[in-house]
């Protein structure tokens, strides 16, 4: 490697660093401070565990919530025991039509979504359920969407097994195939 | 509380890594208590928030290495963005158990050793990663999502109920909420011009505030705080020893910690856990937290009053600090801890009453000064290094309640003249996670 270059602009040395793998800040404190690129990758095992079922039910275009078995709370985001009485929850289909409960969109996200900006989150609420669900709403811009607007799920032709295996359009919006 | 000691928050700061920012606000604090010994401070509290932005293990052990602790009690705090407040509340359980005399509560964060949208998808790697990370991965989402729902309760169906076409009415809500949240970004933006430690003062005015590019409809820019390179102590003593080394000692008169679930989808839609001077009618319409408001920062301020004695904040308190990781939240925290009702956190911003007395804003406020939030300029401008951000808080009330921000920031504009007792809150997690402390002169 050639000796790191110096930089007064800490942009330049990050941009020198992306590029080349060192520079060197000549710090206004007085300091030459070594910076280094230092990549950092990981793979994980992850497994569904419990949750399993829910992600399994998107590849077959079912949305799946869970019923608490002793006190009958119903949860849109499904787990498997109950928070309010630690009973063992059930599985069974969700709506797949609700109401926005509340929305925004994003024109910013995590390095991964940057690419995807301008999306809508909304969280999403179903008659008869007591908690909600949090998807992408497409096919609507931000101008359209308002709080109490009736939305229809809409299901990835090939799974990928994530959570957005399932996203939401305004009724009436899906595309046909 | 005996002393405290900050480093100026930045952007990054290259020329010191994690241990060194600590030790620079060490021996800022232990120059302010020249009786008290490094061998006197019998055990160590130490916070930072990511092991993803540290990319470094046991960091905590490495900083008590840095400082010269070894081999006495030391143990890493993590709680979130309310990691630093933690560390303050587990400091204080050090010293009012009996266990130690002396404690050092130390934080930092280095956030700058990555771009910020990989920093900001670290962060949101504390919400649901089966759940509500594949969907955006993005905590400013979160909060926009809260907000709205905010605005629905409170404004669409007040201020805005005679407007009869729905998405003309939620616009119009959410427009006037938008220059509210403004109005809460210039507060903290001009407050921190006088704040040599923050790392954003500006003389911001409305146009500007409200014309900046939008993050997540409708946050934007100026109503979000960014991610900072910073450390913080606060040195706590039992009220054995504290006047052994300072004749001005701060007393932790009161903590409090709430919580709710992880996933905001999750949020139940019951009651309104009271204050004494709230009745059950005031909320009988309202579905509560739903994602509208925080119970975990009610449950904390209930608990912090109730071991505090505090009857009615508003009038107790002299200022506040608390987590105004977004303006939002800062306005959604007013209601939480009681310093309005629950739907008056707009009305309270306009009626001017977080604001200083003595400072301009560039707008007219009809009530300025009755409880000053933020003074220092809050997350928004000082920066959010997020290990150091509660115990930054904790320095800065500190100061409030020595009577010696003049002496630490070079000028006194800051200063609430004869503060008594003022509060502090970190918030964490899209509202998992609380702390509210009270803290008064001794």
């Amino acid at each position: 490697m050639t000796p790191p270059k110096k930089f007064s602009k800490f942009r330049e040395v990050m941009k020198e660093v992306n590029a080349k793998g060192a520079a060197i800040y000549k710090n206004p404190v007085g300091t030459e401070d070594l910076v280094v690129l230092s990549p950092y990758t990981i793979k994980y095992i992850h497994s569904y565990a419990e949750d399993s079922p829910f992600f399994l039910g998107l590849a077959k275009r079912k949305l799946l919530g869970s019923e608490c078995e002793s006190c009958h709370y119903k949860y849109a985001t499904p787990r498997s025991h109950c928070m309010n009485c630690g009973g063992e929850t059930k599985w069974f289909n969700l709506p797949k039509v609700g109401r926005v409960h509340s929305w925004t969109t994003c024109y910013y996200g995590g390095e991964e979504f940057l690419k995807e900006t301008p999306f809508n989150l909304a969280l999403v609420e179903f008659d008869g359920v007591d908690t909600l669900l949090l998807t992408r709403l497409k096919e609507a811009k931000e101008a359209d969407i308002f709080i109490g607007m009736e939305v229809e799920a809409v299901f990835r032709a090939s799974p990928r097994y994530l959570v957005s295996d399932v996203h939401f359009v305004p009724t009436g919006k899906a595309r046909k195939k | 509380m005996i002393s405290g000691g900050v480093t100026k928050f930045a952007k990054a700061h290259p020329d010191m890594d994690f241990r060194m920012m600590v030790k620079r606000a060490f021996d800022y604090a232990m120059k302010d208590v020249p009786d008290l010994r490094t061998s006197d401070i019998e055990s160590s509290r130490i916070s930072y928030f990511s092991d993803h932005f540290a990319r470094q293990l046991k960091a905590a052990s490495m900083v008590q290495d840095y400082l010269g602790l070894n081999p006495r009690d030391s143990r890493r705090i993590e709680w979130g963005g309310a990691t630093g407040g933690q560390a303050i509340q587990a400091g204080w359980e050090t010293v009012a158990s009996g266990r130690n005399e002396v404690c050092l509560v130390a934080g930092f964060e280095t956030m700058s050793h990555v771009e910020t949208w990989k920093g900001n998808e670290f962060i949101a790697l504390a919400s649901d990663t089966n759940f509500d990370y594949p969907v955006g991965g993005f905590y400013t989402g979160y909060y926009a999502l809260m907000v709205q729902r905010h605005i629905y309760e409170y404004l669409r169906k007040t201020k805005y109920a005679h407007v009869k076409d729905e998405r003309k009415a939620q616009r119009a809500a959410t427009e006037d909420a938008k220059r509210v949240m403004a109005m809460v970004s210039v507060k903290n933006h001009v407050n921190a011009q006088h704040n040599p430690y923050s790392q954003y003062p500006e003389r911001l005015t409305m146009k500007a505030a409200l014309g900046r590019e939008m993050v997540a409809y409708p946050l934007n820019r100026p109503m979000i705080c960014t991610m900072s390179d910073g450390a913080a102590v606060a040195i706590l003593a039992s009220e054995d020893v504290a006047f052994k080394y300072t004749d001005h000692p701060v007393l932790i008169k009161g903590v409090g910690c709430g919580t709710d679930t992880m996933r905001l989808a999750d949020r139940p839609h019951g009651s309104v856990p009271l204050f004494s001077w709230e009745k059950a009618e005031d909320y009988a319409n309202l579905k509560y937290p739903g994602v509208h408001s925080f119970r975990a920062g009610r449950a904390a301020a209930l608990e912090a009053y109730k071991n505090a004695g505090v009857r009615n904040p508003k009038e107790e308190l002299d200022f506040v600090e608390l987590h105004d990781a977004y303006a939002s939240s800062e306005i959604q925290t007013y209601e939480d801890i009681g310093l309005c009702k629950y739907g008056e956190g707009y009305d309270f911003v306009d009626q001017g009453h977080p604001f200083l007395e003595g400072m301009d804003y560039g707008f007219d406020l009809p009530h300025k000064g009755t409880i000053p939030v933020n003074p220092s300029g809050g997350l928004i401008a000082c920066g959010h290094p997020v290990g150091a951000t509660g115990i930054m808080q904790g320095v800065f009330a500190f100061w409030q309640l020595q009577g010696s921000i003049g002496e630490h920031f070079g000028n006194e504009r800051l200063q609430i003249r004869n503060a008594k007792r003022g509060l502090i809150h970190s918030h964490a997690g899209t509202g998992s996670s609380v702390t509210v402390t009270i803290m008064e002169r001794a």
